[in-house]
């Protein structure tokens, strides 16, 4: 279990970067995960491809507010090609039943989710903020993408 | 292992070999998700072996011999299952589960609504009339009623449930054009027992028909649906020691007799001609198609083993580790039981939230220590919304559960505590 729940995640937990909703912002996206009703409100900002700011409020347990969390600095910096392909790696990790060696050059604290990659009920809360960063970017542009 | 009720725990569990297994890196499985699913005996499995072995057969049709046998051990567990709840054989319909059972009911009353049929005229529905629920049901009946009433312009109402976990029944005043109420037995997570005679009455008094969701107290306490006086009545196979793939729809005769089908085809027909076809009399009408039959035989051979044990003691037996568990959680700070407090009126499903640790995290260290519970909403998603919650963590017992379980469930919620520095 100490896998699992990593010193860098429970730091990011009790102490979570960037957290709650800010103004302005180009995109916002809800997510649920069905299964246990967990929620995330997350917005992003964008200066020019360049993200800006991602700011976010959860409903949920320690792994899904410390991976969103992690997710703000991981992305806020980065051009948004550069965020996907880190969310790419992250989901690929996540995902990977332990089978997946993540490069801590790309994901920084994110290789601290490994451990989560041996626990499937536990993947989705992992995800659930970057689910929610994707489609925050897909939205930037649309008509109604900041009300969401 | 002799508890206070004469049980004689230590014999129970072993019949049921995936208790005495280790989870976890080593760590005993304590298996507290009964409410879930239950764990099966060694009787029942043998029964589902020794049926598929010997007597394996399409029921109700074919002339040989293992086709009079699987028939007559379909017929003989749907007459030990109904005898279990109180009602005749011909009263019992087998349906994939529970949530199959309620969608029957309501596609039933859906195609009431678009037929002419007189006979069915009385589960007939449309705009103006109204179907009552209450905010405590899972969404097997929840969804199929907000579905029927989407479908036939009929309104779905709702009695709230009070900060202390109870219906109430002052809140909504039932009216002549409400046509069913539906409402839990037991609540999956709050553990609140309904007042079933009161709902019965005043769902009565309007002409209405009554719909009991009554899986979460068949598998643990004496139940008797004529005596309850309910109408319709289902519960599931695999909550009570049973097989999964199979539930059971309970219906007075009389209305079954009205009813229109649900799913139609073979084995659910009495006359086919090209131009048009009748249909069988109940519960042949509600089982189209060759039926679960190893799972049915399984499922008698759970009634058999719960009435060797005995309902009554059961009851008790579950409600001293229900009590042990209600004192144990409330004593640790930072705990909330959400749901009634107390043994009045209530089973053992026990819903809790630690403050400062989400109900995801308290499973995964109680899992860590070989803790089995269950996490999230429990499909009782607007219930969790009125009581302001995402999640709750939640014990359920069985019959085969000991006090040192309840313990070991206590002593893991105070190391989830410790883990995550709230304590």
């Amino acid at each position: 279990m100490e896998q699992l729940y990593q010193e860098i995640i429970l730091d990011h937990y009790r102490s979570p970067h960037r957290a709650g909703l800010r103004e302005p912002f180009d995109a916002e996206s809800f997510q649920i995960n069905p299964t246990c009703g967990d929620e995330i409100t997350l917005r992003v900002k964008l200066d020019g491809n360049k993200v800006e700011d991602v700011s976010y409020e959860t409903l949920g347990c320690s792994i899904s507010q410390a991976s969103a969390s992690v997710l703000t600095d991981l992305v806020v910096g980065r051009s948004v090609e550069d965020s996907m392909k880190v969310l790419t790696a992250f989901q690929e990790m996540a995902q990977g039943r332990g089978q997946v060696e993540p490069d801590e050059d790309v994901l920084g604290d994110g290789v601290a989710f490994a451990g989560v990659a041996r626990y499937p009920a536990r993947v989705k809360c992992a995800l659930l903020g970057w689910m929610a960063f994707k489609d925050a970017v897909v939205r930037v542009g649309e008509p109604g993408g900041g009300t969401a | 292992m002799t508890t206070l009720e004469g049980l004689d725990v230590a014999t129970i569990r072993a019949d049921f070999a995936i208790l005495s297994r280790t989870v976890r890196g080593g760590r005993p499985l304590v298996y507290l998700d009964s409410g879930a699913t239950s764990q099966r005996p060694r009787q029942v499995l043998d029964a589902e072996r020794a049926f598929l072995e010997q007597h394996n057969a399409a029921v109700h049709r074919g002339a040989h011999q293992l086709a009079e046998e699987a028939t007559d051990a379909y017929e003989s567990a749907r007459a030990r299952i109904a005898a279990f709840v109180g009602v005749g054989p011909g009263e019992v319909v087998f349906t994939k589960n529970a949530t199959e059972g309620i969608n029957l009911v309501a596609y039933a009353m859906s195609n009431a609504s678009v037929g002419e049929s007189a006979e069915s005229e009385r589960f007939r529905l449309g705009p103006g009339d109204e179907i009552v629920i209450t905010e405590l049901e899972h969404h097997a009946n929840l969804v199929p009623w907000q579905e029927l009433c989407r479908r036939t312009g009929a309104t779905l109402r709702w009695y709230p449930v009070t900060e202390a976990g109870r219906l109430d029944l002052d809140a909504l005043e039932l009216s002549p054009r409400t046509r069913l109420v539906a409402f839990a037995h037991q609540s999956n997570v709050l553990g609140t027992i309904n007042p079933v005679g009161e709902l019965v009455r005043r769902a009565r008094a309007v002409g209405a028909l009554v719909l009991l969701d009554a899986c979460q107290s068949v598998p643990h306490m004496p139940v008797d649906f004529s005596a309850l006086g309910v109408d319709f009545a289902v519960f599931s196979g695999h909550k009570m020691l049973g097989p999964s793939g199979i539930g059971v729809l309970y219906g007075r005769g009389e209305l079954l007799a009205a009813m229109p089908p649900f799913l139609t085809g073979g084995s659910m027909i009495e006359l086919v001609k090209m131009e048009g076809t009748t249909y069988a009399p109940p519960p042949q009408r509600f089982e189209a198609g060759v039926p679960m039959t190893s799972q049915a035989v399984g499922l008698a051979a759970a009634v058999d083993y719960l009435n060797e044990i005995g309902m009554d003691a059961v009851h008790a037996h579950e409600m001293a580790l229900t009590d042990a568990a209600l004192r144990g959680l409330a004593e640790i700070p930072g705990v909330r039981i959400v749901g009634p407090t107390t043994l009045e009126d209530r089973g053992g499903a026990v819903a809790f939230v630690v403050d400062g640790v989400h109900a995801h995290d308290v499973g995964q260290v109680l899992d860590d220590r070989g803790v089995a519970i269950r996490v999230g909403h429990h499909c009782a998603w607007p219930l969790h919304r009125r009581f302001g919650i995402a999640a709750t963590a939640r014990a359920t017992f069985a019959v085969y559960n000991t006090l040192d379980e309840v313990d070991a469930l206590v002593e893991s919620v105070r190391a989830a505590r410790d883990f995550f520095g709230v304590s």
